[in-house]
């Protein structure tokens, strides 16, 4: 096993990362045709319909859509906690059919283990397979410092943070050296200035460690920030509705997302897109409710 | 604040507080309503104060600590073999479906019966009488071990296995570090009501099976409850108020000592 990189200048040669991102994309993971339902026969609801997309070897692709549109289920599929009802998904050419460390997941609320400290939760992946001697006590070590919580390891996760819980779990995640992180809104409920830390903290990780990443929002400015690639799903049954790549220079900073035109034609693009998905989840769910308000609203202004 | 300050200070605050000074006029209040009622005639309870002579006396009297002895260690023996049967039990039930579909039956039908109803069977069936009385103990604490156990097992969030199986985590490597820790916080929360029940259940066995080889202590040897029922066969009413106010004790005790251990075996839960 590789010793993790050590913690960088903050600003690496933007002529590096530009010359990273010309080089031809290898797909790392891809998902064809994958549809997914719950329940039995007629009853069932398909909240994934026949979703094909590819996450590129080191880009960081953001998936983003309606709430409850299926994108937590898809992370689950991805994940190997559960299986597709149609359709393949396979990680590096091998198909996915259970859990593995090789694709490791960050849950929208922590899920750090409370009974351990920050040390051992990071430890947690490397003891599991009995690799917990010196080298991962070592790395272990290095990546309490890179996410800025050597003075925390004796801590456990309920004396942390909510900014330091994402780090620790990072921290977690990344000693196990997967080949694809998958983030499944990590820094939703997080205060807006934490938050808006931790994206800045997690672009320059991801610009040091390329690491192949699938990251899925909610939040426009967070994904035109932190993306290579935009998904846009539609709405319920999830499928892909748009791709958008992302060509900003990295390193990027917060105000690039407000003051660059191109990322601000990205984010027009996708909140239309966005848009269009939400009215036609209203016009579905509710149209009878919809024509109802309208027509009511009608007779109550004939008589005035 | 620095580290030794902190306990004086805390004391200090604890003492001064509106909380800890209504604690005790509550209680002078008690005590001088309770002298008042007994002085008065109203009811035949014996007076605070001379209560607390008999106490004074009993102090140097070896058959009354003996009779604590006997207590405590039949609530003890009988809450650690509850433990020691309940925890792999329930345990077992929690993560096996095919030995919770075995055993939960047997085990639902058997215990809503009252441990004290057990009394008489205990005694025909086990050789001496301290081992009857250390079995219906034991049935006291153990249904409240188990069933804590099995919810708090079962109760563990799904993101830890979640997460732990894709790190590489596996079998018995999961029990040990998700399973085992994560219901810690509920085998105290059992053991702290179990030990509850056990003080409740020894009292009465101890009553109902006239106190047990006592020995060489002669008839006041067999136990608090035994110590309270004696006082009442023998007409000594101040006796029979220290026996109750020493069982308040004794439980006390054994709670805060439970309470203790159980904030060294779950430091995750303590404040920071």
């Amino acid at each position: 096993m590789t010793v993790m990189p050590l913690p960088q200048a903050p600003h690496p040669s933007a002529a590096a990362s530009v010359q990273r991102a010309v080089t031809d994309p290898v797909a790392e993971i891809e998902v064809r045709d994958v549809s997914k339902s719950y329940g039995a026969a007629q009853f069932a609801k398909t909240v994934v319909r026949d979703c094909s997309f590819v996450i590129d070897r080191g880009r960081l692709t953001v998936m983003i859509g309606p709430s409850g549109c299926g994108k937590s289920t898809l992370i689950r599929l991805l994940a190997g906690f559960e299986r597709p009802t149609s359709g393949t998904i396979s990680i590096g050419g091998k198909s996915v059919t259970e859990p593995g460390r090789d694709r490791l997941v960050l849950f929208q609320e922590t899920a750090l283990f409370p009974w351990m400290t920050a040390y051992d939760n990071i430890m947690f992946g490397p003891r599991a397979r009995a690799e917990g001697g010196t080298d991962a006590r070592n790395r272990a070590e290095l990546l309490l410092d890179k996410v800025g919580l050597g003075a925390f390891r004796r801590k456990y996760p309920t004396q942390l943070s909510g900014g330091m819980q994402r780090r620790a779990e990072l921290a977690r995640a990344m000693i196990n050296e997967p080949k694809v992180m998958i983030l499944d809104e990590p820094f939703r409920g997080l205060d807006a200035m934490t938050k808006k830390l931790m994206q800045e903290y997690y672009a320059k990780l991801y610009e040091e460690t390329r690491r192949t990443t699938f990251f899925v929002t909610t939040d426009i400015d967070e994904a035109i920030f932190l993306a290579d690639r935009i998904l846009v799903m539609t709405n319920v049954p999830a499928r892909v509705r748009a791709v958008l790549e992302v060509n900003l220079p990295r390193p990027r900073r917060l105000e690039d997302v407000i003051e660059n035109d191109d990322a601000n034609l990205i984010k027009m693009q996708v909140l239309s897109l966005l848009h269009e998905e939400a009215m036609k989840s209203f016009a579905h769910g509710s149209k009878a409710a919809a024509d109802f308000i309208d027509a009511y609203s009608r007779r109550i202004r004939k008589p005035s | 604040m620095p580290e030794s300050s902190a306990l004086p200070g805390r004391l200090y605050q604890a003492v001064a507080s509106t909380k800890f000074w209504r604690g005790v006029v509550a209680t002078v209040v008690f005590i001088v309503l309770w002298e008042i009622v007994s002085r008065t005639g109203i009811s035949r309870i014996p007076p605070p104060s001379a209560v607390v002579l008999t106490f004074g006396d009993l102090m140097g009297d070896p058959s009354y600590w003996f009779s604590w002895y006997l207590s405590m260690r039949r609530v003890f023996l009988g809450f650690f073999a509850a433990m020691l049967v309940g925890i792999p039990l329930g345990l077992a039930m929690a993560v096996s479906k095919a030995f919770y579909g075995t055993v939960f039956p047997v085990f639902e039908v058997l215990r809503p019966i009252p441990p004290l109803a057990w009394v008489p069977a205990a005694i025909i069936f086990w050789p001496t009488q301290e081992l009857s009385i250390m079995f219906v103990t034991f049935l006291g604490a153990f249904y409240a071990v188990v069933i804590n156990v099995i919810d708090g097992a079962r109760a563990i969030d799904v993101r830890y296995y979640q997460a732990a199986r894709s790190m590489g985590s596996s079998g018995w490597d999961i029990f040990r570090r998700i399973i085992l820790p994560g219901t810690v916080p509920s085998i105290v929360v059992g053991a702290t009501v179990g030990i509850g029940i056990a003080w409740a259940v020894v009292v009465a066995a101890e009553m109902i099976s006239g106190g047990g080889s006592a020995g060489s202590m002669g008839g006041a040897g067999g136990g608090l409850g035994f110590f309270i029922w004696n006082s009442y066969v023998g007409g000594s009413y101040t006796q029979i108020v220290v026996g109750m106010i020493s069982i308040g004790i004794a439980g006390y005790i054994s709670s805060a000592l439970l309470r203790k251990l159980g904030e060294l075996a779950t430091p995750w839960l303590r404040e920071q």
